[in-house]
């Protein structure tokens, strides 16, 4: 038994380069349990995170009683993180679960039942229709939702309704991983494989602090770095990290100059010949644009922007130039700085400029935040139509029509479809007046959080939000509706590297709680979408005729789905995408022969500037004749918009512990998890505490031009000048919807700002001042296991206990095989 | 020589430009983008504005003899609302489109008068007022469905 509280990645299983990844199950059942007391094992994958992570729920007597890793799984080998371990099933099964609709009569919430509340909804959303048209009706999900939901919810919104304005908050966690793609590449899908880190030479982390946010992923790189010929690991992280504790080089750049960093990069690789000028020439376009734009970005110059010395960015672009299989994967770092799409673009390019793509061990991973994200993006319910289809391609546009039945210009697409901080400005000016939200807490994760609590207040705005729990943004709500989630219900869902894996229901949803698919199909009906022949809109049963639609809607596209069915989903391993006649068995990694979906009538996207996000527009596309390269495409760095004053002297960054997910919905309710890390903190470096007078555990208050939180400070591993906190935490379990005098959520001091491109806002560029306001009770309550570490020795350890105890079976089976790995067996 | 009135004209159009941009930006500080991004035009602009200064010191720069028909004034103030961005944004277009075709004018007689510094000026500067022309579109394009159909 191992305290996985105590130790986030568990039992090493140390193995080398080109080998496979040994098996190890996880599991954890209530206590008292073993396995010989589980009724059943019901197959699913965990949503605590992006990994993808495929598990088993234990049932007993009507009940989830655990979860256990699946051995035959690509994506985790067995394993399950922390959260997965002991937040999946008590994040379900709290007692105090939404089971009953609630209206709001009289300034309060109340229960009623379904054809009460779903008659409300349908009488606004009609008499809205009827009044003003469709763009009155916003819609703003989740990247946690399961595929056939989003599709039924952008089936809905764009041919029944017909209004541009929906997204997910995937724009807040993934939105310029699939931008930077569109951009380099002509379409979303991810190019590489989670199997690339068993095989490369070097591993480069952007702003990806891998060791909390995806920790299995993390035991695959711990488990090559404990074998033989282990691969070097460059960090690119303001904060000492687990990674950058683990890197060869860590270049702990001030934040806000990424550009500056990649394009001294880029530069090191022109100037001593470590470019492919083979693969240049045959692959992409635009070389000489980018080597005249990186031009000015020496070491020096590097190094005098972004804070981190000349020679480690010499040596960092060494071992990029001089590895053979080099694996770069991108995360929040990134996404959520200064010109994020620009810096994502620029790891695309180091690959492009190197040919270090699409072959075991060279590939980029830009990852995503959420368990089914990638879904929100390919289905059409966040900002881009369903099948990576562009919207500014006309054939495109009629093949959605064409598959729902509608008229080509009842589908919106005159301009992109609305990105989230547009539709809560839009509501914010009165001109949406129907905002449904599902499966997502925006009071709490967007960014400047007093102005967003404003909106979702606002007089005349009908707010509808779908969720498990009371949330800080359902207590806003005029009506809310009871989901059923994970475990509940049934669906597929596809992880970062492209794998599909089916959840089936294990259990049924507490009281009333209804799927969040059969919420939409209800309103669908009620509301009597149809098809221009008369017949229903959405005319699906269940999940499954969701999924069917699906894979017509793919059919010939990159994400093609049209050779996964759930039965193929059962039993063995899940599926990477594309996966049809031509690759029954799925796909590895996308881009083998560089050849790209560029061409006029493929690309999802006829690109934008990296400055200013102006679009390309389909007549200069098609004019650069790309033709199935890819687009070395340049970005100037330019400084942040909000730099530290004399006011505000310190950078403020957010991000995320190994303990927790999003807003602790879920992850609260786990007794192991929220002793692990119970409440807000932020961290500090040693230096600025010592001279702002600030010890270990002392209150501070925080301050920045849009807010403030008070909470107790860590005195740890932050850059020098730069403020850290984590996300997670807002009101809820006090029943607020806001600080009411008490504010502790990142996201009150954050500006709304986002990237040009990919829209997504910028949580990591603000301005702060600390101030002491008190004597700690004690050490702030931050785990001392990864990133939050503190300097002071003798804060004690951060344990789980009996409670936290793992079962963990090494090596019980051989590890499974990839799609290439099957293809390699035959071929021998 | 009637080059430097165009030199004039040009001179002049940046920095109505830019102080346009920065009149947009301050005046429609709750569209975040259209603040940041207006700001970091402004300063594209003021740096086309120095660019031209050498050649200006060469050949010199003449007022424009017909300002009633040329008229490349900054905008002096900004309207609100919905509709309101979008006039405002409408208005820097066909002030952005006027300094546009002025370097491509310049660019015609720099090429005739085979002078290679003024054209690498050229060259560093149209390419970005051609894509403060294609912002402008863009998000002018985005905004204008719910500026006049569903804004109040």
């Amino acid at each position: 038994m191992v305290d996985r509280i105590a130790d986030i990645w568990g039992t090493r299983t140390p193995f080398g380069r080109g080998e496979l990844w040994p098996v190890r199950v996880d599991s954890k059942l209530e206590e008292g349990l073993d396995e010989a007391d589980v009724d059943r094992w019901v197959q699913s994958a965990c949503v605590l995170c992006s990994n993808g992570c495929a598990c088993d729920i234990a049932v007993k007597d009507g009940r989830m009683v655990g979860i256990r890793g699946r051995s035959a799984d690509t994506v985790n080998h067995g394993r399950l993180g922390p959260k997965g371990l002991f937040g999946s099933v008590p994040g379900m099964q709290s007692r105090d679960r939404l089971t009953r609709p609630l209206i709001r009569v009289d300034g309060a919430l109340v229960e009623t039942d379904w054809d009460t509340a779903m008659g409300r909804i349908v009488d606004r959303s009609t008499a809205l229709l009827a009044e003003k048209g469709p763009l009155s009706h916003g819609f703003y999900t989740s990247g946690q939702l399961f595929l056939e939901e989003y599709y039924a919810l952008g089936i809905l919104g764009k041919a029944g309704i017909g209004t541009p304005h929906m997204d997910g908050n995937t724009r807040l966690c993934t939105a310029t991983a699939a931008t930077a793609m569109k951009e380099s590449f002509g379409s979303d899908g991810q190019p590489g494989s989670y199997r690339d880190i068993d095989d490369c030479e070097a591993m480069f982390l952007f702003g990806h602090n891998m060791a909390e946010t995806q920790t299995v992923l993390w035991a695959r790189v711990l488990d090559r770095l404990a074998g033989p010929d282990r691969p070097l690991v460059v960090c690119i992280d303001p904060r000492e990290t687990e990674v950058a504790r683990h890197a060869d080089i860590h270049l702990a750049v001030h934040p806000g100059t990424n550009v500056a960093l990649l394009n001294g990069l880029i530069r090191e690789l022109f100037v001593n010949g470590w470019i492919d000028d083979d693969y240049i020439t045959a692959h992409t376009i635009g070389v000489d644009e980018l080597r005249s734009t990186v031009e000015r970005w020496t070491p020096e110059a590097v190094a005098d922007t972004c804070g981190v010395s000349a020679a480690d960015v010499r040596q960092a672009a060494r071992i990029f130039g001089t590895s053979e299989r080099v694996l770069s994967t991108v995360l929040q770092g990134f996404y959520q700085s200064a010109q994020a799409t620009a810096a994502a673009c620029q790891v695309n390019n180091l690959h492009l400029l190197t040919g270090k793509l699409g072959r075991a061990g060279a590939g980029v991973l830009q990852m995503n935040g959420q368990p089914t994200a990638q879904n929100a993006r390919e289905c059409g319910a966040d900002g881009d139509l369903p099948g990576f289809r562009n919207w500014e391609n006309p054939a495109h546009v009629r093949e959605l029509a064409e598959l729902w039945g509608v008229h080509v210009d009842k589908i919106p697409h005159w301009a992109p479809p609305t990105h989230a901080m547009q539709i809560f400005r839009y509501v914010e000016q009165g001109s949406i007046e129907l905002l449904w939200i599902s499966a997502t807490n925006p009071a709490v994760s967007m960014p400047q959080s007093a102005r967003i609590r404003e909106i979702l207040d606002r007089d005349g705005l009908f707010l509808i939000v779908q969720d498990l729990y009371l949330t800080e943004t359902a207590r806003f709500a005029d009506v809310v509706l009871p989901a059923a989630g994970w475990g509940e219900k049934q669906g597929a869902f596809t992880n970062v590297n492209r794998t599909v894996h089916l959840s089936d229901k294990a259990v049924d949803p507490p009281g009333e709680a209804r799927s969040d698919l059969d919420i939409f199909l209800d309103y669908s009906r009620r509301m009597d979408f149809r098809r221009d022949d008369g017949s229903p809109l959405l005319d699906w049963t269940g999940p499954e005729d969701g999924f069917r639609a699906w894979q017509e809607c793919t059919r010939g596209r990159l994400c093609d789905y049209t050779g996964i069915s759930y039965e193929k989903l059962r039993d063995g391993s899940g599926i990477p995408w594309p996966c049809n006649d031509e690759h029954p068995d799925g796909t590895l990694r996308l881009y083998a022969d560089g050849h790209f979906p560029t061409e006029l009538d493929r690309a999802e996207s006829y690109g934008h500037d990296l400055l200013t996000g102006a679009t390309v527009g389909r007549e200069a596309f098609s004019a650069m004749r790309i033709d199935g390269r890819a687009l070395l495409k340049p970005a100037p760095a330019i400084p942040a918009h909000e730099t530290p004053t004399a006011e505000f002297p310190l950078r403020y960054t957010t991000g995320r512990t190994a303990y927790q997910f999003h807003t602790r919905t879920k992850t609260r309710r786990s007794r192991q998890l929220d002793r692990a890390a119970p409440s807000a903190w932020i961290e500090i470096s040693s230096a600025d505490a010592r001279d702002l007078g600030i010890a270990e555990g002392d209150i501070v208050r925080v301050s920045s031009s849009h807010g403030e939180i008070v909470v107790p400070a860590r005195v740890g591993g932050v850059r020098e000048g730069c403020v850290f906190a984590p996300f997670h935490y807002g009101y809820w379990q006090d029943e607020r919807s806001g600080p009411d005098g008490r504010p502790s959520a990142a996201n009150e001091l954050t500006r709304t700002e986002w990237d040009p491109v990919s829209k997504q806002p910028l949580f990591k560029v603000a301005a702060v001042r600390v101030q002491k306001v008190a004597d700690g009770r004690g050490p702030a309550p931050a785990p001392t296991t990864a990133a939050s570490r503190p300097s002071d020795p003798s804060v004690p350890p951060t344990i789980g206990g009996p409670d936290a105890e793992v079962v963990e079976t090494v090596r019980p089976t051989a590890p499974p095989l990839t799609p290439d790995d099957h293809r390699d067996e035959g071929a021998a | 020589m009637r080059l430097p009135v165009y030199l004039g004209l040009l001179h002049g159009g940046e920095r109505a430009l830019a102080e346009s941009f920065r009149q947009v930006a301050d005046g429609h500080g709750d569209e975040p983008d259209v603040l940041s991004l207006c700001r970091t035009l402004a300063d594209q602009c003021d740096r086309h504005e120095s660019a031209l200064g050498p050649i200006i010191d060469r050949y010199g720069e003449q007022p424009d003899d017909e300002p009633e028909r040329f008229h490349a004034a900054a905008l002096t103030e900004t309207r609100t609302g919905g509709l309101g961005l979008l006039r405002d944004l409408q208005d820097v277009y066909l002030l952005a489109t006027l300094v546009d075709m002025t370097w491509t004018l310049v660019k015609q007689a720099g090429q005739a008068l085979r002078d290679d510094e003024l054209l690498a000026v050229v060259a560093a500067c149209e390419a970005e007022t051609a894509v403060q022309l294609r912002w402008l579109s863009t998000r002018m394009k985005q905004a204008a469905p719910q500026a006049l159909l569903v804004a109040s």
